[in-house]
């Protein structure tokens, strides 16, 4: 067995709003994958379903083996899900929530394990703390503790960098990584496309409740052919003949947006022909943003594969 | 084992660390019913043959607070932990809803105990109270306070937001618990009243409580256990029913 998450035809509508529109997706053991799209795309959905959160109205997942509905306890016990939302029980310190989070699962004598994570997630000084009294980042990394104490196979974190500081953001990627390096399968949502291509193995687009890309980054950035030229010329002009490939031009920079690389050679010629200088000449990779941009803004992804059938 | 244990662990450090609103101030206030009433009433009721008015009150007033704080306590716990989101912690652990059931109504059990034995424990300081039956006491305590916690928990989980849950507090529990014959024997009621009264669980709950002391009450307290076990079976073959569904907590 090498899937770690297996969903298939998930379907879920809150009244007439549908939440999500048929949904297949394979999660293998071991994968560091991310869960793209717009607010209200359908992935703290299928986040929650996936975490027996919220019940699907057809269609089927499975963690690690077990269906989250029949098999609901194993499932959940192999499975660490870090909520988006900052929660908190304000009666206990952090070392009591973590305790009463690992005691749920049914492990006694954690103790070893849940100071280990404290002092991972840097919360030694806090962890005889009330809840109350941490900061917003520190609440963060309770969660993240709260998530771990089962030492679950798979963690899904549901944004779990939106509105953190570049300090703590740094930190936890590291911790995550160390996870995702240990064997830990982890899922991601995250509105911030960098942090996932620096990140992930592979991503899926969601838009309106559907998957509308499936693919490793690699795969994704190289679908959008061509690149960009950023030039810095004296004098500060285009030549006539490169006018229709101008894209932008800010900073004394011109962008230049090409088709493909070999279109680079009739830019340099035209330069040479028109006896401008290039100063300062950079060619731009599409990035998993582009890629992103351009899958959301088309409206043949609409529907994918599976509902098309 | 494990994962019950801790949320009854949970629960109970939840009211313990705020003990002082919700063991002790229950007992206090139900100390000045006490003394209000008995002052009140104490030359113009009689309720049983030469048992002082205040003597007959005691029992009726543990039994309503024991009640009253069991309701209070899985429903507020319920309500505040849906409001505030953490909820989402038990809803992701393994619990069965049968351990998540039995957790809470254990903890409202163990909290309606506290407050009972608190304010009898006053209560007996001054007055003089005899006691007939501990059985009987206790296991009309242990009925009716499972039976408030399990209602309680179909109230935290049916509402959406605090003032929902006072409204059934106010027009649910308070006038079932008020009517049920604390501060009287039905038998000084109209026929239509008294027949109304019948139809009250917490009338027996009271009822048969207070034969435990007084070796009197207004019905056989057989049937009185009998219909608030079968009220204590509905309710929590209703509330597993809601918790197994995921009822308004699992969307």
């Amino acid at each position: 067995m090498t899937i770690a998450i297996e969903v298939r035809q998930l379907r879920k509508h809150f009244g007439s709003v549908r939440a999500l529109g048929g949904i297949d997706l394979d999660i293998r053991k071991g994968e560091f994958f991310a869960l793209l799209g717009p607010n209200g795309a359908g992935k703290t959905t299928l986040i929650n379903i996936i975490a027996g959160l919220a019940l699907a109205d057809s269609g089927s997942v499975r963690v690690m083996g077990y269906d989250v509905r029949s098999d609901y306890r194993e499932a959940r016990r192999t499975l660490g899900v870090v909520p988006q939302e900052l929660v908190f029980d304000p009666f206990f310190t952090v070392r009591e929530t973590l305790t009463i989070q690992s005691g749920y699962y049914g492990l006694k004598n954690n103790a070893g394990w849940i100071e280990e994570i404290i002092h991972n997630l840097d919360l030694d000084d806090k962890a005889d703390a009330n809840m109350r009294s941490l900061s917003g980042g520190m609440k963060r990394r309770v969660l993240v503790a709260q998530a771990l104490v089962h030492k679950p196979p798979v963690i899904v974190l549901d944004e779990p960098t939106a509105g953190v500081d570049v300090e703590l953001r740094q930190g936890l990627w590291r911790f995550i990584k160390q996870l995702n390096g240990n064997g830990h399968t982890i899922v991601l949502t995250t509105h911030y496309l960098d942090e996932a291509e620096a990140l992930c193995s592979r991503v899926a687009m969601l838009k309106q409740g559907n998957i509308v890309a499936l693919d490793s980054i690699k795969n994704l950035t190289n679908t959008l052919s061509g690149c960009m030229v950023r030039l810095r010329l004296t004098p500060d002009i285009l030549p006539a003949p490169l006018q229709p490939l101008a894209d932008n031009h800010e900073d004394g920079c011109h962008f230049l947006a090409l088709e493909d690389y070999a279109q680079l050679e009739n830019v340099l010629a035209a330069l040479r022909a028109a006896r401008t200088q290039v100063v300062e000449m950079q060619v731009l990779q599409p990035d998993l943003e582009e890629v992103f941009m351009k899958i959301m803004n088309t409206n043949q992804a609409l529907e994918p594969p599976a509902t098309a059938r | 084992m494990t994962g019950f244990l801790t949320l009854l662990y949970k629960e109970l450090l939840r009211f313990w660390k705020v003990g002082f609103q919700t063991v002790f101030a229950p007992v206090v206030s139900t100390l000045l019913y006490l003394m209000i009433f008995s002052h009140v009433l104490e030359d113009h009721v009689q309720a049983y043959p030469g048992v002082p008015y205040t003597v007959f009150l005691a029992p009726g007033l543990v039994m309503m607070a024991m009640l009253q704080n069991a309701f209070a306590n899985s429903s507020s716990s319920l309500i505040q932990s849906k409001v505030s989101g953490n909820l989402v912690f038990i809803l992701l652990s393994p619990l069965s809803y049968t351990d998540i059931f039995l957790a809470y109504v254990l903890a409202s059990v163990i909290r309606g105990l506290a407050v009972g034995l608190g304010v009898y424990g006053v209560t007996v300081a001054f007055f003089d109270i005899p006691v007939h039956s501990p059985l009987w006491i206790l296991a009309f305590a242990l009925m009716g306070s499972a039976f408030l916690g399990s209602l309680g928990i179909i109230a935290g989980i049916w509402a959406e937001k605090f003032d929902q849950l006072a409204a059934f507090q106010n027009f649910v529990i308070l006038p079932l618990t008020f009517l049920s014959g604390v501060f009287y024997t039905i038998k000084s009621l109209p026929a239509f009243w008294q027949g109304l009264s019948h139809l009250n669980p917490f009338f027996y709950m009271i009822d048969g409580f207070r034969y435990g002391f007084f070796k009197a009450s207004d019905v056989s307290p057989f049937l009185s256990l009998g219909i608030v076990a079968a009220a204590f079976l509905a309710v929590s073959w209703l509330t597993l029913r809601m918790l197994r569904s995921g009822y308004k907590i699992r969307h």
